[in-house]
């Protein structure tokens, strides 16, 4: 989703996850810990003292408590980085585990914090004030503790590198020795938070990301590998058509299968459940359902994106923005470019398949999984089971990937779980597996979508721009679906032309087409597309002018400094201003877009032979404001490229008739070592602002660089995503 | 039947189907969990295992296949190519997600076992049957280089 266009949500989803009295801002103490005499004698030097974000123990590890998904963006690393710095604590003694499920406690407060949940690239932006109060509450509860042990003025106690320190007198102590007496001082009301020119940790050029080591030693526990007493693991037989039902099954095959021991139906299918995944899936096999499939979406992609294009010409669209008079400008340019762009739908194919564990009695459901949206997840559960909130314990694990996958509004594969564990009358704690098989054809795809644009500069260089766009709306039919205004899915359009440059006429719009296929947010949602025509057509538009990419777009970026700094530092790296060697099949090409308040620019490097394209080398720059782990913002735009990439040159989902055309990664084509480019240099710009997140906004200049480089390196225009340079030389020709 | 084999140094048996997969017999009932599924087809590597010493999909090789044999998974990884490989993933900060990395040190480990400096198309063909979403492949392959640089460097005597 997009922090841009945060509202309220569905009155009753407000009504299932707000806590009463919640007052929460900044909130630093958990009630009854840290408040004088609390501990009345129990407490003592060898007692912790613990925040609801922060704890420090006896043995001087301090542990982040982190309200947010680590799903491999680096938040386990980021979060604890922002508390180090305002504690002063030294980087080898920091520790991080997942918050339990707890609004408003660990709400997101770029989502109005009543909602926990891990989402649009706001991790670290909405947990910077927060984290560094709470860092800076322990720092001074410990000071206050050392000036009280050692009858010496707080003024005059230091912290560095974990030590506590009283210069004139020569004392030292450990936080983890000072632990227990700092829980039993007065919470300060206010405290001072560092300048940031003073940061020691925050920015650190390489600071060594906290789960680094267990996760290259095969320790790191994700959800599927969560083993408890008796567990039985689960599959699920699912419609073949998105819209299907379970009309009938018979399960005596599957019963008659070694291992299986209970074959139950649920809302969304028939679940197979067996003493390991291989019987389960034995089973499974067997497994005889008759479908009911009169309310299935049974159209192909061809079909659909014939029908978009349909649309497209028609006249019923909702109007996302409007400037000027883009019909009259259009009609009075000089120079015109018309593009029609095609989006293929797309899995996230995250490595770890979806996965959870749910563990059901009478008075209790606790749940394991890489979760990403635990108030739903939680009021889901609830649901599903009648058990009241508080009553769902979730457990979050580390997340073997999710790009967006494991947001989903409904709960989808934790509802699936509880109603396993539900069905089987929590008998034992259950595991759900989802096969690679089920993930490529589950759906919740990034939608298909189909842009046609028309664009022209009239005599004085002024651009008109119109473009409509067919897609379906990601919110609709959500607890998030509050965030449409006047009918309009921000998350259809965003970052669409006329937000980006400064345009005097231009023309967008929506249609919304109705389609069976589930959809979901995809690493960066509709800047994946967006950004991609808007990019492409901008290039055509200073090939028409005959200008310079670079300069052509600074010119149109004079209310956007922040695009226009990061635009001249990637051409500056990359040594834009030196004439490209003009060789056979080599070309370069650039991109900027701004999403989730980051903005990213690249400029790729290609070589085309025959129908492969190679992208030699990326420059990005990237403005997140303050880079709080800069190595991790360089990991995050690699990734985001790799992602990226693998959408331009690989990834796209088909249907025939209603069925998944792929299954697994031999249909569905990922990005592999040998495509991946061998250099890939990123360049943060400086800035003093507040950070912004980096998960998702590498993703969009990507494609629209590479195909802008295709282009000054063949001719070739790349309209239609994936890559497909043998057809487009056809429609070129 | 049980199956008898050798998993990380130790005898081990198995009562299972002889067709179940070894990924799930590593990981369901000898429970170790660091050897991941992600296809199911050997189309990814996560569950990249070493079979006697060579690199090996578990996720299509079923138990009765490894009768009798050694297999060593992450947690067992010992050798000095392992080791060096793992301290280079540590030292460059590899992981993302980090679900894939098992099975991207055991192609890495056995790729240096065999050739202790790779090239980077030796490196491309070792390596390209292993899938990162995150696409932490450029850093895979720096480490893999610095943990070749790692092994090639002559340690000081005494030591």
């Amino acid at each position: 989703m997009n922090p841009r266009n945060i509202g309220l949500t569905r009155r009753q989803f407000l009504e299932l996850t707000t806590l009463a009295g919640s007052g929460l801002t900044l909130g630093v103490v958990l009630p009854g810990c840290g408040s004088a005499g609390s501990g009345a004698g129990a407490a003592g030097p060898a007692a912790p003292l613990e925040m609801p974000f922060v704890r420090i123990a006896p043995d001087n590890t301090v542990t982040v408590i982190s309200k947010h998904l680590e799903a491999g963006q680096g938040v386990w690393t980021g979060l604890p980085a922002i508390v180090a710095e305002e504690l002063d604590a030294s980087w080898e003694q920091m520790r991080v585990e997942s918050a339990p499920a707890k609004v408003p406690m660990y709400g997101n407060l770029a989502m109005g914090g009543k909602i926990q949940l891990t989402g649009g690239s706001t991790a670290i932006a909405n947990s910077w004030e927060q984290l560094r109060q709470a860092g800076a509450t322990a720092r001074a509860m410990l000071v206050a503790a050392a000036a009280h042990r050692w009858g010496v003025p707080a003024a005059e106690v230091t912290v560095t590198e974990g030590v506590v320190a009283h210069g004139p007198s020569g004392r030292k102590a450990s936080f983890g020795e000072l632990a227990g007496d700092a829980a039993k001082q007065p919470v300060p009301e206010k405290v001072a938070l560092k300048d940031p020119s003073s940061f020691k940790i925050i920015g650190r050029e390489k600071l060594p990301r906290l789960d680094s080591r267990a996760k290259s030693t095969g320790a790191q526990q994700y959800a599927i590998d969560v083993r408890l007493p008796g567990m039985m693991t689960a599959v699920v037989a699912r419609p073949p058509r998105f819209g299907g039902k379970v009309q009938s099954f018979d399960a005596a095959k599957a019963k008659a299968v070694a291992g299986v021991v209970d074959v139950v139906e649920i809302p969304r299918g028939v679940a197979v459940v067996g003493r390991d995944l291989w019987s389960a899936k034995q089973g499974r096999a067997a497994l005889v359902v008759t479908w009911d499939e009169s309310g299935a979406e049974k159209r192909g992609t061809a079909q659909l994106m014939k029908e978009f294009r349909e649309l497209a010409r028609g006249k019923v669209a909702l109007t996302a923005a409007e400037v000027g008079d883009a019909d009259a400008a259009l009609a009075r340019s000089v120079k015109r470019v018309a593009g029609e762009f095609e989006f293929p739908y797309l899995a996230h194919a995250t490595m770890e398949p979806l996965a959870a564990v749910c563990a059901l009695s009478a008075d209790k459901c606790e749940i394991w999984s890489g979760c990403q949206f635990q108030t739903l997840d939680q009021a889901t559960a609830a649901a599903i089971t009648g058990l009241k909130t508080e009553q769902v314990v979730i457990n979050t694990l580390a997340a073997g990937g999710t790009f967006g996958r494991r947001a989903t509004p409904d709960s989808d594969y934790t509802a699936e779980v509880v109603s396993i564990a539900k069905a089987t009358g929590g008998r034992y704690p259950v595991r759900l597996i989802w096969t690679r098989e089920d993930d490529i054809t589950g759906g919740r795809y990034r939608p298909l979508n189909y842009h046609r644009v028309e664009a022209g500069i009239d005599k004085d260089g002024k651009i008109a721009w119109r473009q409509r766009l067919v897609g379906q709306s990601i919110l609709a039919g959500t607890p998030f679906e509050s965030m449409m205004k006047d009918g309009l899915d921000p998350n259809a359009f965003g970052g669409h032309a006329a937000e980006e440059y400064d345009l005097d006429h231009a023309h967008i719009s929506w249609t919304q087409p109705k389609v069976g296929v589930p959809v979901l947010w995809w690493r960066s949602v509709e800047n994946t597309h967006t950004a991609y025509s808007k990019e492409v057509i901008m290039d055509e538009l200073a090939q028409a002018a005959g200008q310079d990419p670079v300069a052509f777009r600074l010119a149109y970026l004079g209310k956007h400094p922040r695009h226009a700094a990061a635009l001249k530092l990637a051409a500056e790296k990359a040594g834009w201003n030196q004439p490209f060697p003009k060789e056979k099949g080599r070309g370069r090409g650039v991109a900027v877009h701004e999403s989730f308040g980051t903005v990213v620019a690249q400029v790729a490097e290609v070589t085309v032979s025959g129908a492969k394209i190679s992208v030699d080398r990326v420059v990005c720059a990237v403005d997140c404001g303050i880079a709080v782990t800069p190595d991790v913002v360089r990991a995050q735009m690699q990734s985001a490229i790799g992602y990226g990439l693998s959408a331009a040159l690989l990834g796209k989902i088909t249907l025939t008739d209603g069925h998944v055309d792929q299954s697994n990664f031999h249909q569905y084509q990922v990005l592999r070592l040998e495509d991946m480019p061998r250099t890939i240099e990123v360049h943060i710009v400086p800035s003093t602002n507040a950070p912004s997140g980096v998960g998702e906004p590498g993703t969009p200049p990507i494609a629209p660089a590479v195909a802008n480089a295709v282009r000054a390196a063949t001719g070739i225009r790349l309209h239609s995503l994936p890559f497909d340079l043998a057809a487009a030389r056809g429609a070129s020709a | 039947m049980s199956i008898k084999l050798t998993v990380n140094g130790e005898a081990r048996e198995l009562d299972v189907d002889p067709e179940m997969p070894l990924l799930w017999a590593i990981r369901d009932h000898l429970e170790l969990s660091g050897t991941k599924f992600g296809c199911g087809m050997a189309l990814c590597g996560a569950c990249t295992v070493h079979v006697d010493g060579q690199p090996t999909r578990s996720c299509v090789t079923p138990v009765s296949a490894v009768a009798g044999k050694s297999v060593t998974t992450i947690e067992g990884l010992a050798t000095a190519a392992g080791k060096a490989v793992q301290q280079a993933w540590i030292a460059l900060d590899v992981p993302q997600c980090g679900y894939c990395q098992s099975g991207q040190i055991m192609s890495a480990a056995a790729l240096l076992g065999s050739n202790p400096q790779p090239s980077d198309a030796d490196i491309d063909a070792a390596m390209s049957g292993n899938i990162c979403r995150c696409a932490t492949y450029v850093r895979i392959r720096a480490a893999i280089h610095q943990a070749a640089g790692a092994l090639n460097t002559p340690k000081p005597a005494g030591s």
